[in-house]
């Protein structure tokens, strides 16, 4: 084997004094090889971005910087160039691939002009050389109409359009070596599917090394060659994509392997109840007003004509890509927005079509589970407090709700005393705890949880599936699961219902759908679910 | 991060700004104590220089003890100041968290309402409110306020847009509490931050109006300013400058030492990522 085209030596990257911890990256030594994907998991505050940033240079100094160690680059070390050596390795040698195309992307300027300005400044190409050379790479990245593509803005193109554009931008100067950071996360499940199969295709063509850098371990299995395990700046364990997926030796990657979602559909419960939640025919569509001086606005059908409903005691997954009309279905349902036509009955009581005040009364039935645990805990009310409002508005004497919000607290895993601490005391698991007791504080008889898990890491997101899913037995609650993600849909609900562009398009029980989709669409999620092939070899959890 | 106390009180200028303060607050609130007479009481020679035998600042033209005019000009500068700035901030608030939080037609109404005070010259409106209400300090604190508040309510209305999308928002509704607890409870306190700092900056302004309005003679009768101070010592000018130099600087010094506080309070409640 060559020499490796990036070899990093005991790097430690030290974090401002007041910060909790000393070194946000300690002793790590990995290689990239040519021609390799390496692919570093970890979760959250393990330390992979910071590790990819100071590589590229881009460590917010003087706060946050490499203070040990060496990363050897094509012979010399990163960390002791200048600026300007600094900058021409950064477009010429080593290109990025960043999370969010939307900002990577000058929303100004065409992104043909934006390919060829790197070509421009970095090559001694003429006018003519590089416009093909742009086409070419528009080619590259399997974009229809490259004409038409090279005289688009950033706006004009869909989330997976633009980062195929920032891919043809890392791809121009035939790089050595391509650092993507988290490429796909801001994508829908299909798309991303689509992506990590082109970064594939590319690498393979263009001989690059790749160090891609992820949360996902169904995204290794698709794409690795060798995976390095971070957990709080260090490397547990690195070798082959294979052995570590599949024979994983250190506790933390075992751990972290048997937290992913699996694949294995959960049963339908054998009698079936009357249904507690029935919508029917929904419609919900938003008018942006066309201001002042123009007639009529756009019109954006996010709903059309949906029905569902959900047996007491059961629980269904609405999932669907961002777009769907999920979030606005749960909105609805909620009462958070007014269907435009359509009945939603809650045991038999219409919700839809009474006056605010007579919405009241349904507020304690049906309760939310926010997506965001960072968002959606008041910062300056302690948690006692936030988990009892909810007894105390419908008439609850304080101290016993209070009494009770420690015994929910208690119930959900966590410490009664945390009733008197603040929400940023607690990590995003632990708050989504809390959410989920001042969503049971008032004992609904419906929950509504909106992608209640997808903010938080795989090994936390697990715990907390497994703590809806006992208490909702244990309080006998339905549940509307709203999710992107088939496999958490999978763990959790009985019944699925595939929403697309607004329109329910397949539904039905978990197994069933599992087994035989019925609809082309439910065919390409299934699909597009990273590591699917690795993930339906582990062993089945339980 | 750093803390808060750790951000306001290890700024120096906060500190300068502080000390000031709390000299001037402190005269003002024991203004009795430490000039027993009445500052209007005529007790020495007239045109007396700074320094001399028991007029440390002076006398002015009608033989009256400047340094008991700055002590007891204190106290009405600060009082007037003070009340208007909590009478705009409270009426602003309430002005901009309906708007706000209420949105469409009521926003409409209460901003143009807002614009409509902001498009009037606010000192020349001042001075119209204070000579049709006849000068006194009540009246004053009245004229500060009305010309004061449309900033605030203009602060506090983004601030509860930006909140009210907040999913724990959401999740009150969902909870069942009514419209007010929500916006009182829950919305309010996390707009707190931008109002503290904009309330502080306010006394500053307030000072400053005040001071002009005594000036052209507009101020409370019958109770000491700086400003009356200033504008009673403008025609000697060149004679005795120290009546128009002392309350001078010391409007300067309060105004700045103000306004140290309010960028202090700024910077620790609003950490930007550069000063991290």
């Amino acid at each position: 084997m060559s020499d490796p085209v990036l070899d990093i030596r005991d790097l430690h990257v030290a974090l401002p004094a007041w910060s909790d911890r000393r070194h946000a990256v300690k002793g790590v030594s990995l290689q990239v090889n040519p021609r390799e994907i390496l692919c570093i998991v970890g979760e959250s505050g393990s330390g992979k971005s910071i590790m990819g940033k100071s590589i590229m240079g881009l460590l917010p100094a003087p706060h946050v910087h490499a203070d040990r160690g060496q990363i050897l680059f094509e012979g010399r070390d990163l960390l002791t160039l200048g600026a300007d050596q600094m900058r021409a390795i950064r477009g010429g040698r080593i290109a990025m691939i960043f999370q969010e195309p939307m900002t990577a992307l000058n929303p100004l300027m065409p992104v043909g002009r934006q390919i060829d300005e790197v070509l421009e400044v970095h090559t001694e190409l003429d006018g003519s050389a590089r416009t093909a050379r742009v086409r070419a790479l528009i080619e590259d990245v399997h974009l229809p109409d490259p004409d038409r593509m090279m005289r688009s803005y950033p706006h004009q193109l869909s989330g997976g359009q633009r980062q195929r554009i920032v891919i043809a931008m890392a791809l121009a100067l035939e790089p050595a070596l391509i650092i993507a950071d988290e490429p796909t996360t801001a994508l829908d499940v299909t798309t991303q599917a689509q992506i990590l199969h082109l970064i594939k295709e590319l690498q393979r063509k263009h001989g690059t090394s790749v160090l891609f850098i992820t949360h996902d371990f169904g995204v290794v299995a698709e794409i690795a060659d060798r995976v390095a395990v971070m957990r709080q700046g260090e490397v547990v364990e690195e070798g082959p994509a294979d052995d570590v997926l599949v024979r994983p030796q250190h506790a933390y990657t075992q751990a972290l392997v048997a937290a992913v979602p699996g694949l294995n559909p959960r049963g339908r419960p054998a009698e079936v109840a009357p249904p507690l939640l029935e919508i029917r025919n929904l419609v919900r569509t938003y008018r942006a007003s066309g201001g002042l001086f123009s007639r009529g606005g756009r019109e954006v059908k996010a709903v059309q004509s949906v029905s569902l409903s959900i047996p007491k005691g059961s629980s269904l997954a609405l999932v669907g890509e961002s777009g769907s009309g999920k979030t606005t279905m749960a909105k609805c349902v909620i009462g958070l927005e007014r269907p435009d036509s359509g009945d939603i009955l809650l045991d038999g009581q219409p919700m839809t079509g009474i006056s605010r005040a007579q919405m009241r009364a349904f507020r304690r039935d049906v309760q939310m589970v926010f997506q965001d645990p960072f968002a959606s805990l008041n910062p300056r009310q302690k948690v006692g407090e936030i988990i009892a409002m909810g007894p105390v508005i419908w008439g609850t004497p304080r101290p016993q709700a209070m009494a009770e919000a420690r015994e929910l607290l208690h119930l959900v895993g966590l410490q009664p005393e945390a009733a008197d601490r603040y929400p940023h005391e607690f990590s995003g698991g632990q708050r989504q705890r809390i959410g989920i007791a001042r969503a049971l504080a008032v004992k609904p008889k419906l929950v509504v949880a909106d992608e209640p898990v997808s903010a938080l890491d795989v090994s936390v997101q697990k715990q907390v599936l497994e703590l809806l899913d006992d208490l909702r037995r244990q309080f006998g609650l339905s549940m509307l699961f709203i999710t992107h993600d088939l496999r958490v849909a999978a763990t959790v609900c009985e019944e699925i219902a595939i929403l697309q562009r607004g329109v329910i398009v397949e539904q039905g029980s978990t197994a069933e759908i599992f087994a035989n989709p019925q609809h082309a669409y439910t065919r390409s999620l299934l699909d597009a679910v990273p590591g699917r092939d690795w993930i339906s070899g582990l062993p089945a959890a339980e | 991060m750093k803390s808060f106390n750790a951000r306001f009180y290890g700024n120096p200028r906060v500190y300068l700004g502080l000390i000031w303060l709390a000299a001037v607050v402190i005269v003002a609130v024991f203004a009795g104590v430490f000039a027993p007479r009445d500052p209007f009481a005529i007790v020495g020679q007239p045109f007396l220089p700074p320094g001399s035998e028991g007029f440390l600042l002076g006398t002015d033209s009608l033989g009256r003890n400047v340094m008991a005019g700055l002590i007891h000009g204190a106290r009405t500068t600060l009082m007037i100041a003070v009340l208007s700035t909590v009478a705009a901030v409270a009426f602003g608030t309430v002005l901009g968290a309906l708007a706000g939080y209420y949105g469409g037609i009521v926003d409409d109404i209460l901003m143009r309402l807002t614009e409509f005070f902001q498009t009037i010259p606010w000192f020349l409106f001042a001075i119209v409110l204070v000579a049709i209400l006849s000068p006194s300090a009540m009246n004053l604190v009245i004229a500060i306020a009305v010309v004061s508040w449309p900033p605030i309510a203009r602060v506090v209305r983004a601030e509860v847009m930006a909140v009210k999308a907040r999913e724990f928002v959401q999740a009150a509704v969902v909870a069942g509490q009514r419209d007010m607890g929500i916006l009182f409870g829950q919305i309010l306190p996390n707009t707190l931050s931008p109002l503290i700092v904009t309330g502080s900056l306010m006394v500053a302004t307030a000072i400053l109006i005040e001071s002009a309005l005594s000036f052209l003679g507009l101020g409370a009768p019958g109770q000491m300013s700086w400003g009356f101070m200033i504008g009673a010592g403008r025609s000697f000018l060149r004679d005795a400058w120290w009546l128009v130099t002392v309350p001078g600087v010391v409007i300067l010094l309060t105004v700045l030492a103000i306004n140290l506080i309010g960028e202090g309070l700024n910077d620790a409640l609003n950490p930007r990522l550069a000063d991290l």
